[in-house]
This record gives C-alpha cells, sequence and structure tokens, in this order.
C-alpha cells in the first residue's frame, strides 16, 4: 500500500477540481430556473409592489451581475462559507448539520440493508438456478426493481403502521418521549426501519440481479474448476472461490449507487417526514430559497465524491490487481 | 530410419506392463451422455483403459475426441446433470469412485487424484495469493498445521522450478508469467503427494521453450515418485517426448492404443496414420525461393514503444515491441515471422495493415510509403493487403451470411452486389466449400470451415499481400495441416506474397520460404528456410529448435508426405 499517501492525494486534488466545477454548474443551473427568491418572499409577504422586491433584491445582492453573484459565492465556499438564509434565518452550515446525521442514519442504512441483502439473495439464486427459490427471488427482485419507490413506501406505511400498528408510520423519534441513551436508539431504530426499507428496496433488487449473474458467469471460470479439484466442497468452492470474484462488479456498481441514495431519500423522507437533508431539499426549492439548496447540492457532491474514493479503496483491497499508485 | 528416441534427455525407462500390481486406475466400458441438444448421443463411448503406476499415458486426440471428458468423469468434475456418466465403472485402486459417496469422492480428488489444466492464465484465482491457493489443497487432505503447511507450500515451490520461492508465495496470480501459473499449478497437484496425476494438454498455451520446460518437468517428478501420469493432448512431438503408453481416441471411442514404440513407428489404425501424417514437418520437395522483381513489402527500421500504465501523476512502463525491424518480401515469397509471446511478431503485421503507427521506420509497398498515408490515403491499399486472423470463431460477424461476409469488402469498394455475390460464390469453390455455404451464417461451420471462410473473405479484395497471423493455431492438427496445404496452393495459384505469423516452428517450416526469428521486439536472424532450420546461426532459434517437441522421433517414412489426409 505505499502508494496510498499518492493515490489520496492525487484523488483529493482531483476531487477539488470537480468540486469547483459543480459548485459553478449549479450556481449558474439554479439561477437559470425561473423564479427569484425576492419576488416569492415579497409575495407571500403580501406586499408584491416593485420597490419592496427592489430593496429584497438589494438586500440580498442579487442585483449584481450574474458573475460577480458568481464569484462572491465561489470565494465563500472556497473559505468554508456557505452562505446565509434569509428563510431560515440561518447559517446554511447549521441548517445542514442539523439535518445530515438524520440523512446519513437513513442512507447507509439503507445502503447497507441493500448490500448484504441483494449479495445474499443472489448468491441463492444463483446456487440454486432453475429452482423454485431462484424464480421466488427473481421476481421479488423485478418486483422491487419495477416498483416506485415511494409506492412501496405508502404500502408499507399502511401495512405496518396503519394496520398493523407496528411501526411508526413517520418521523425521525418520538417527539417529546423523553428517552435517552439506549432506549433512544431503539426509539429512532423502529422509526427507520420502514423509510430504510423502502429507501434500500430497489438497490437491494439491483445487487441481487447483478450478484446472480455475475455468480452464473463466475461459476463456469477455470480456476473454480481448480478449486472443485482440489477436493473442496461446494459451499467453499462458492464462498471462497466464487463469490470473491463476483461480487467485484457488484461493489463498482453500489459505489456509484451510494451516492443516487441521497437524491432517492429526497422522496422518502417526504414520504415519511424524515427530518433530512432531502425533505430540506423539498422545501428549499418550493421556496427558492437558493443559498440552502446550492448547500445541499454541494454537501451530496462532496458525499458522492467520498464514496466514489472509498469504492476504489476497496476495490484495491479486495482485488490486488488494481494498484492505486498507477 | 524410424528412430525409438521416445525421450531425449534425462530418460525414463519405458515402463513395461505390471503384471502382478493392480492398475491405478480401471476404466471398463465408460460411457459419458451429452444433453440432447447435442450433436451426438455419447462424448465417451464404452471406454476402456489402464493406468498403472509409474508410467505416462498419453491420451491423445482432436477436439470433440472425448478425452477430457474422460479426465473429467475420473475427477468428478463432470458439469451434471446436463454430462453424466451413462454406463461403465472407473476403478481407482480397485474401488469403483463412481459408487462412493461426496465426501469419499472429495477425499480422493487433490488427494490422491490431482489434475493440472490446461489454461495457465485463467486456472488460478485471481484473488488468493498463490500460496494460499496450494495450502488450501494442504489444509483439506492432510492434519498438518499452518506452520508446517507453510513450509511445505514454499517446498514445493522449490520443488516444481520457481525462483524465490518464499516470496513468491506472496503473489497473486497476475504478477507470474504463463509458465510459473503452470508451474504452481503443478505444485498444486502434487500437493499431497496423489498417486494419479491427470495433466489436461498442460504445454497446449504455452511458448515452446516454456513448453519443454514444463514437459522436462513433469517427466521428472513422474520419475521420482512413480506416479501414474494420464496426459491428454493433441500434439503427437509432444507424445514423443514423454509418453511410455499411448491411446489414440477418436469421437469418444478408443482407437488404437500400445506402446509409445508401436503407436508412434508403426501405427495400425488408419486414423492415428492420419493424425501423425498430419504433423507439421518441413516438405523436403519445396523448391527454394528465388526472388524476382521489386520488393514489395520493404520495412526499413521500424521502431515501436508502447507506454503501459501511468496517469497523471505516474510515468508508466515503455515496453519495446519493435526494434529496428528490416525485412523484405518479394512478390510470390512466403515469409515466416517466427517468435514467443511477447517478442513483437504481431506489430508488423498491426503496422502493414495500418492498424498501429510505428514510432519511427519507413514501410515501403511498391515504392509507396504507408506510414506517411493518411487515412484517406490509405485506402486505396486496403484492397492490396489482406488478413487472417488467428481466431475463426471470433473474426466472422455471427450475424450476416457467409456470402455477404466475402463480398461486404469489394461491395464497399464499389462492386456491383451480384457481381460480388457471385464472385464470393468461386471463392467458396475455390477454398474448398460449397456454394451453398454463402447462404448460411458463420457458426453452421467448424473452426477449420471458418478459416477458409476467412480466407476467401482476405482473397475477395484481390490482394497482393496476405497477412496471417497465426491463423492455423486455434485449429486441431488435421485441419491445421488441410488449412496450411490450402494457403500453399492459393499462394502458388494466384501468386500471393504472405507474411506468415506463427509460434510454431514446425508449422512455419511448413509454408515459408524465409525466416524472420523475432526476439524481444528485434529480428535476430533471418534467411532461407532450409538454412535457418538446418543451421541455426543465432543462440535464441537454436533454443526454439531444441524446444520443439518430438524432435528425436522421425515420422514414419511412408506417412511423412502428408498425403491421404482426408477431413
Amino acid at each position: 500500500m505505499a502508494g496510498l499517501p499518492r493515490f489520496l492525494a492525487g484523488r483529493l486534488i482531483k476531487a477539488i477540481v470537480i468540486l469547483f466545477a459543480i459548485v459553478v454548474i449549479n450556481f449558474l443551473l439554479v439561477h437559470a430556473a425561473p423564479g427569484d427568491p425576492a419576488m416569492v418572499m415579497a409575495g407571500e409577504a403580501g406586499a408584491a409592489d416593485p420597490k419592496f422586491v427592489e430593496q429584497l433584491r438589494q438586500q440580498f445582492g442579487l442585483d449584481r451581475p450574474l458573475l460577480e453573484q458568481l464569484a462572491t459565492y465561489v470565494s465563500h465556499v472556497a473559505t468554508g462559507d456557505l452562505g446565509f438564509s434569509y428563510r431560515q434565518q440561518q447559517s446554511v452550515w447549521d441548517l445542514l448539520l442539523a439535518r445530515l446525521p438524520a440523512t446519513l442514519v437513513l442512507t447507509l442504512t439503507a445502503f447497507v440493508f441493500a448490500l448484504v441483502v441483494g449479495i445474499v439473495l443472489g448468491t441463492l439464486a444463483a446456487v440454486r438456478a432453475g429452482s423454485v427459490s431462484d424464480s421466488a427471488i427473481t421476481v421479488l427482485a423485478l418486483l422491487a426493481y419495477a416498483t416506485p419507490i415511494y409506492w412501496v413506501g405508502l404500502m408499507l406505511m399502511l401495512l405496518f403502521s396503519v394496520q398493523l400498528g407496528w411501526l411508526p408510520a413517520f418521523g425521525y423519534e418520538t417527539v417529546g418521549g423523553g428517552l435517552s441513551g439506549f432506549a433512544r436508539m431503539i426509539d429512532i431504530g423502529e422509526h427507520l426501519l420502514l423509510p430504510a426499507l423502502t429507501l434500500g428496496m430497489f438497490y437491494m433488487a439491483v445487487y441481487a440481479r447483478m450478484t446472480r449473474a455475475s455468480i452464473l458467469e463466475v461459476r463456469d471460470m477455470d480456476f473454480v474448476k481448480t478449486a472443485r479439484a482440489k477436493g473442496l466442497s461446494h459451499g467453499a468452492v462458492v464462498v471462497r472461490h466464487v463469490l470473491r470474484n463476483a461480487i467485484l462488479p457488484v461493489i463498482t456498481v453500489a459505489g456509484v449507487q451510494a451516492g443516487h441514495l441521497i437524491g432517492g431519500s429526497i422522496l422518502i423522507e417526504t414520504v415519511f417526514a424524515w427530518p433530512g437533508l432531502g425533505r430540506l431539499a423539498f422545501e428549499a426549492v418550493l421556496q427558492r430559497d437558493y443559498q440552502v439548496l446550492l448547500g445541499i447540492f454541494f454537501i451530496s457532491s462532496v458525499m458522492v465524491i467520498v464514496f466514489n474514493i472509498l469504492t476504489d479503496l476497496i476495490y484495491s483491497l479486495v482485488d490486488p490487481r488494481i494498484d492505486l499508485a498507477r | 530410419m524410424n528412430a525409438v528416441a521416445v525421450s531425449s534427455s534425462s530418460a525414463p525407462s519405458p515402463v513395461t506392463a505390471f503384471p502382478n500390481r493392480q492398475p491405478l486406475l480401471d476404466v471398463r466400458g465408460l460411457s459419458i451422455a451429452l444433453p440432447p441438444s447435442a450433436d451426438r448421443e455419447l462424448a465417451v463411448d464404452a471406454l476402456t483403459f489402464t493406468l498403472n503406476p509409474n508410467e505416462i499415458l498419453c491420451v491423445v486426440g482432436e477436439s470433440g475426441s472425448g478425452k477430457s471428458m474422460t479426465a473429467h468423469a475420473v475427477m468428478g468434475l463432470l458439469p451434471v446433470p446436463s454430462v453424466r456418466v451413462a454406463a461403465g465403472a472407473l476403478l481407482f485402486k480397485g474401488n469403483n469412485v463412481l459408487t462412493m459417496s461426496e465426501p469419499e469422492q472429495r477425499a480422493l480428488r487433490g488427494g490422491r487424484i490431482a489434475m493440472v489444466f490446461q489454461e495457465p492464465m485463467t486456472a488460478l484465482n485471481p484473488l488468493m495469493r498463490v500460496g494460499d491457493q496450494v495450502e488450501e489443497s494442504l489444509r483439506i487432505h492432510t492434519d498438518l498445521d499452518r506452520t508446517a503447511r507453510k513450509a511445505r507450500v514454499i517446498e514445493l515451490f522449490a520443488q516444481v522450478g520457481l525462483p524465490n520461492p518464499a516470496e513468491l508465495v506472496r503473489s497473486y496470480p497476475f504478477r507470474l508469467s504463463g509458465g510459473q501459473r503452470q508451474r504452481v499449478m503443478i505444485a498444486l497437484a502434487l500437493a499431497c503427494e496423489p498417486d494419479v496425476l491427470i495433466a489436461d494438454e498442460p504445454t497446449t498455451a504455452l511458448d515452446v521453450t516454456t513448453q519443454k520446460q514444463i514437459l522436462d518437468l513433469i517427466r521428472s517428478i513422474q520419475a521420482e515418485r512413480q506416479m501414474g501420469v494420464m496426459f491428454i493432448t493433441h500434439d503427437f512431438g509432444v507424445v514423443a517426448e514423454i509418453a511410455h503408453r499411448v491411446a489414440v481416441m477418436r469421437h469418444g471411442k478408443l482407437v488404437e492404443i500400445g506402446t509409445a514404440d508401436e503407436v508412434l513407428n508403426r501405427p495400425s489404425h488408419p486414423y492415428t496414420r492420419q493424425l501423425i501424417a498430419s504433423v507439421p514437418h518441413a516438405m523436403g520437395d519445396r523448391p527454394p525461393f528465388t526472388p524476382s522483381g521489386e520488393p514489395l513489402l520493404l520495412a526499413e527500421g521500424l521502431h515501436k514503444t508502447f507506454h503501459v500504465g501511468g496517469g497523471l501523476f505516474k510515468k508508466g512502463k515503455e515496453v519495446t515491441a519493435g526494434k529496428n525491424i528490416s525485412l523484405t518480401i518479394h512478390p510470390g515469397e512466403t515469409v515466416g515471422l517466427v517468435g514467443e509471446s511477447g517478442s513483437g511478431k504481431s506489430t508488423l503485421g498491426r503496422s502493414v495493415m495500418g492498424l498501429m503507427k510505428p514510432d519511427s521506420g519507413r514501410l515501403l509497398y511498391k515504392g509507396t510509403d504507408l506510414l506517411s498515408l493518411d487515412r484517406r490515403a490509405f485506402r486505396p491499399f486496403r484492397r492490396e493487403i489482406q488478413m487472417v486472423f488467428q481466431d475463426p470463431y471470433a473474426s466472422l460477424n455471427p450475424r450476416r451470411m457467409v456470402g455477404e461476409i466475402i463480398a461486404q469488402g469489394p461491395i464497399a469498394f464499389g462492386e456491383a452486389p451480384a457481381q460480388a455475390m457471385a464472385r464470393a460464390s468461386d471463392l467458396l469453390a475455390m477454398v474448398g466449400l460449397d456454394a451453398s455455404a454463402a447462404k448460411r451464417f458463420p457458426h453452421e461451420f467448424s473452426g477449420g470451415q471458418r478459416q477458409r471462410i476467412s480466407i476467401a473473405r482476405a482473397l475477395a479484395m484481390g490482394p497482393s499481400l496476405l497477412i496471417a497471423d497465426e491463423p492455423v493455431s486455434a485449429l486441431d492438427v488435421s485441419v491445421q495441416a488441410q488449412v496450411l496445404a490450402l494457403l500453399d496452393d492459393i499462394r502458388h495459384r494466384l501468386n500471393l506474397s504472405m507474411l506468415f505469423i506463427t509460434h510454431d516452428l514446425r508449422v512455419a517450416s511448413r509454408v515459408c520460404d524465409t525466416i524472420a526469428v523475432m526476439q524481444r521486439g528485434s529480428i535476430v536472424e533471418m534467411g532461407p528456410a532450409a538454412e535457418v532450420f538446418g543451421n541455426p546461426q543465432h543462440p535464441y532459434t537454436q533454443s526454439l529448435i531444441d524446444a520443439i517437441p518430438g524432435r528425436g522421433w522421425e515420422i514414419p517414412a511412408d506417412l511423412s508426405h502428408g498425403e491421404g489426409v482426408s477431413a
């Protein structure tokens, strides 16, 4: 792993370049969209006369040329200042930091669930290819793959919260429950279960299908024959030789999709009233809260980049042929 | 003149029968059934033979003869249920392997009976250290503790001649060359001191000098441990090098079995005779080639360096594929470019085709420097220079009918479709195929037939120069002989020049007028074929010729003219 520091340094430089591009493009895109926060605010205040709007514009710097606004924004971001939300009367950083943990808990849980269950189901299906359990898993995966996730969320909510009453229907934790320590974690866990399941379902299906296909391909490779010729049992051949090789493409795809999960969480957080970044984004869009929106874009870009670097690192651990120094 | 030099160096004494000892393997009436969709019912049909301790039995046959299936059945590696043993018994030291429980079979597999496969590049798990892969076998079959197992693996690596074993055990397969990987496979097979070693074409994928080393290794280890070795091959040169006894299989049936001397020097079955006649050997009656007229192709001082790896922050490695390559091809001449993998022999062919641009040098075709042309200016030369590729399974578009494949090039150059299709039929006849082939798809043909189609496709353009890159390497030996004869015939009839790229000196000796031997990007020796083979000057050429398997064996005189060969 002599190449690790060099690899990380290289990726860091690339990441900064990419982030700069993302900040600029996002800024321009947001400003290209119709609607102006000053108009919206003035409209809400019931005082949409041009003078007031002009005053708001001046206050927020919206009257300056776009390039100047861009330069100001970029220089602020470079110093770690993501701006101030006049709607919420809070700095964007504080808003993001308050919402980030909830989103991370939700997306990571969904991701781990999707990966573990997907790989296990895919393996079972592949090992018994052509059997009833294979067909059942394939159909299940197809359903999870094809069903819109918000609908799945609503149905799960109906079943487990409304009909059966087993799990809470929305929120991050029981409001006013006064719980702390372990009891609070259990409470959060109960709230987490349905949204995480809903969010992870689609990805679980993707990983199950990929794992199955990949195992069926690897299973016929020469080194698997070598492993069998050693006298290894069927299970040992699958776990030690087939699965390790079959999982490589799944890791690649999972790494790319880990970033997508944040996008997916916007819907889920809205359906389950989960107080995370996704819902913040939803609200910010409705309110034309540019600063918050840009902050969310920025944070999710950072997360995608971090996930990609992590994927490369994991890949190099699993596959010795990948030389990070190259 | 039939020398019985069955084995050249470190000769193990040919083993006679062991009347008082039980055979290691006793195969009785073995039949292996194929799935209903296959082209025949049985892959192996009532096969009976024995393998004795301390002998090497070569099982010879072409693809589809059932020789690998038999080995897989012994190892319990048949892809059941689609392929299964339909009848017969497989006795290992008197016990029927087929009726054993799965755990009993597993104890045999890798323990008492071990196997080495054909393709060393893919036979090892790419994600596991090679030492661990060998150790895994010791863990299953022995009581050794971890330390003892590690020590044993290092010992095994040393025995199979791997360099620096204590460090090599920690390498991953991709760091090792093909020959080294095959040594690892052999170490793996030997780990538990098996009674029977099954080697399924273990040297087919290797370069000729590496092949010699691996054959020597198998032979010496066999003699030392007095193992029974079932050695599967299609190459009678290899048979002559290593076999004590020989079994010849065709279409799943045993056609002939006997001692190496009997089968190699006095083959009785017509099929054996045909196979031996097909073994590539220099045609003594080839008239020496006298160049006339201006050279067709003149390569001068070609250089090509590849940059491997590298990126934003690191400089890559440089690999020299061509170093000052100069070579001349006259009209009607066949120049053989011979070398081992990585010697750069494909570089020249690809440069002439315009598929690759050398870094420097000149490449004159009828006086025009091809390297100075841009894409448009090069286009007329595409007609003149055509290529036949190595893999007939990958080089024909599977979605096109054969006639279209052949006519496509001429049509692209403006020939009327009807005329081009008519010519395609003529060309099919010329390469020995029925005109009806034009309306069929490539998958309906065998490998040899597809290579004929590839040749017809190349000829359709009316080329002056044919570049054949390993055109027979993927073919069975009897088919190989036919395709070589076809190429030789066509180039005489059409007065074609040919650049014939091959790793197989025996093949080169059969069709080439001039031989150029390449090593590490340079041509180390070049001259008339008879001289290069008869009196090699460069040490590398000598080592290549020494490594040709079965050099001590001369094909029986009545078979040495390569005639009487039919499909």
